[in-house]
């Protein structure tokens, strides 16, 4: 879009992007500020952002509250597991979409999309049921164990992504007598990094997150994660606001960090696998 | 053209395919097809997973739709909540997506900015918002106390907790603005000049131009949307549990605590049949309208 280039213009839309964007920030920053404060200091009206004390202490107390390292260990276990399967996954079975023919290819890719739009209340009840009756209530296999089948998103955007490569690699393989498994290890897979780095990426942080798999599927509060911890803070008789919000703030670490990591990733990773079309 | 040659390579070809496919054929028979179908028969039984299903025909059914205190609330809290949050959702995607799209020095940086919220778990979310919410505490009626608007009750208000619930929801606006974004930088931009060589203002260029060329992926965003409103109710479950009066209880809300709290399967299975026809039909006619307003390049 090409506009004169006025700085009138262009400061109205810095002013816009910064009112705006305060609703997406503001959150975080008095979040941040009341986590520091003492309790007392809560209620005081009329409320003031900034605390009178630091008290960082809050962080350290936050952590003691609950068991936050066995749950913080305990996320990143499920975690790492559900980004391998993810992306091992993803990886064959967008190539059997985007670069094999085989017989109701078009039709399962039909159910591929089908299964996106299903609501997951339908699923959830014999899986639950099934899942009891095979003992895995209570441990980590519900939750890691349909990663390794391919999530439909996953599937998805690799074989859009994959599509983009040329056919002629896959045919040079092919004359030089390499077997359909070789031409996806040596020349296919290595070509679709990117697409698989927003993957892992996307599934660590979903993981991480995750609140509800571990909700239905998990009773033993050893086996706890971190995202279902915080819950305990509402929990506990009187919430105690700045360590709860202390302890919100110290969870999602690991995540902002992988996220201005990789931002690139993120803001730009749907661009990057082609999914918008 | 030998015809047999081409079968025996053919059905290499085949087996390779799926052979590749093979977890999520597996996946899609364990996780979709098998629960799908016991979810039906489950549906007509009542089973609490100790004794054995017992057949009740539709006595399920019949019971939630008229004996249940709460499914019809549910249900209305459910729509109230589609009905509003999806097309805000895309309209503020897109206003936006729009606002980021400007070439202005720094953008990089107000997009990773406006995506932090997505970042955030859902439960840190709810419970951060939980007290931006807070009416006399919270930061959101300090903040109105600032032009000497006294707020109101928000998440402990029954006219406010659908409400608050949808500003929530719009704080993590960043993940459908992105695949929005990505829309708009793909506008050819030999469309634009056309359009402004036929004299056409910025208003008209956006009318005609840059929103029929991003249909498609308005379409993906209220697809999604709308699925995901039917399944809407954690960080309602979190702030509220529900209440007050039950205003923020949503249908989805109702399955989980019949499934996983009660243990009563049959009912629960058939709730999840009610929201899927109804999800279904929903999509269907969403479907059937996009021929009149997708664009799609060809």
């Amino acid at each position: 879009m090409t506009y004169g280039s006025t700085w009138y213009r262009s400061l109205f839309t810095h002013l816009m992007l910064i009112v705006i964007g305060s609703f997406f920030i503001m959150p975080l920053v008095v979040v941040f500020f009341t986590a520091l404060k003492p309790g007392p200091e809560l209620y005081i009206l009329p409320p003031k952002l900034l605390p009178n004390v630091y008290q960082w202490s809050n962080f350290k107390e936050a952590v003691m509250t609950i068991p936050f390292v066995k749950y913080t260990l305990n996320s990143l276990f499920i975690a790492l597991f559900v980004v391998v399967g993810s992306v091992v996954s993803a990886s064959l079975v967008g190539y059997a979409f985007a670069r094999l023919q085989w017989k109701g290819r078009n039709f399962f890719f039909a159910v591929l999309i089908a299964t996106m739009i299903l609501p997951g209340q339908v699923t959830m009840i014999p899986l639950f049921v099934v899942f009891k009756q095979i003992g895995w209530l209570n441990t980590y296999y519900p939750l890691i164990v349909p990663a390794f089948t391919g999530s439909a998103f996953n599937i998805f955007l690799l074989r859009q992504f994959s599509r983009t490569i040329p056919q002629e690699l896959s045919d040079s393989g092919k004359i030089d007598g390499a077997n359909e498994f070789r031409i996806y290890w040596d020349i296919i897979l290595p070509l679709t990094k990117p697409a698989l780095a927003v993957i892992a990426i996307f599934a660590f942080m979903n993981t991480w997150n995750d609140f509800y798999g571990p909700l239905i599927y998990l009773n033993d509060k050893n086996l706890s994660t971190l995202a279902l911890g915080l819950r305990e803070f509402q929990q506990l008789h009187g919430v105690t606001w700045n360590l709860l919000l202390a302890a919100s703030l110290i969870a999602i670490i690991p995540s902002l960090v992988l996220f201005f990591a990789f931002q690139r990733y993120f803001v730009e990773g749907i661009t990057l696998t082609g999914i918008k079309g | 053209m030998n015809q047999k040659r081409k079968t025996r390579h053919s059905i290499g070809t085949h087996l390779t395919g799926y052979l590749f496919a093979s977890p999520w054929l597996i996946g899609i028979a364990v996780f979709f097809g098998f629960p799908i179908l016991a979810s039906l028969y489950y549906s007509f039984t009542n089973y609490n997973m100790l004794n054995r299903p017992a057949f009740v025909g539709l006595s399920n059914y019949k019971v939630i739709l008229t004996q249940d205190p709460y499914f019809w609330k549910a249900l209305f809290n459910t729509f109230y909540f589609m009905i509003f949050n999806v097309p805000l959702t895309i309209v503020v995607s897109v206003l936006v997506g729009l606002l980021l799209n400007q070439k202005v020095r720094g953008i990089r940086i107000y997009r990773t900015l406006y995506y932090l919220p997505n970042v955030v778990s859902m439960i840190a979310a709810s419970l951060i918002f939980q007290w931006v919410f807070e009416p006399s505490f919270g930061i959101l009626n300090q903040f109105l106390s600032l032009f000497g608007i006294e707020g109101p009750g928000w998440l402990v208000d029954a006219h406010w907790s659908k409400p608050s619930l949808i500003i929530l929801s719009l704080w993590t606006v960043g993940g459908p603005v992105l695949i929005t974004l990505a829309a708009l930088q793909d506008v050819p931009k030999a469309q634009y000049e056309a359009a402004t060589i036929d004299g056409a203002n910025a208003l008209r260029r956006l009318w005609h131009v840059t929103i029929p060329s991003i249909t498609p992926t308005l379409f993906f965003n209220l697809i999604m949307g709308l699925i995901g409103a039917f399944q809407y109710f954690i960080p309602a479950m979190i702030m509220t549990s529900g209440g007050p009066v039950k205003s923020t209880y949503f249908i989805a809300h109702e399955i989980y605590e019949k499934a996983i709290l009660e243990y009563r399967m049959g009912y629960a299975s058939a709730l999840s049949w009610i929201l899927v026809i109804i999800v279904l039909a929903i999509t269907a006619i969403v479907f059937g309208t996009s021929r009149k307003w997708v664009h799609y390049e060809n």
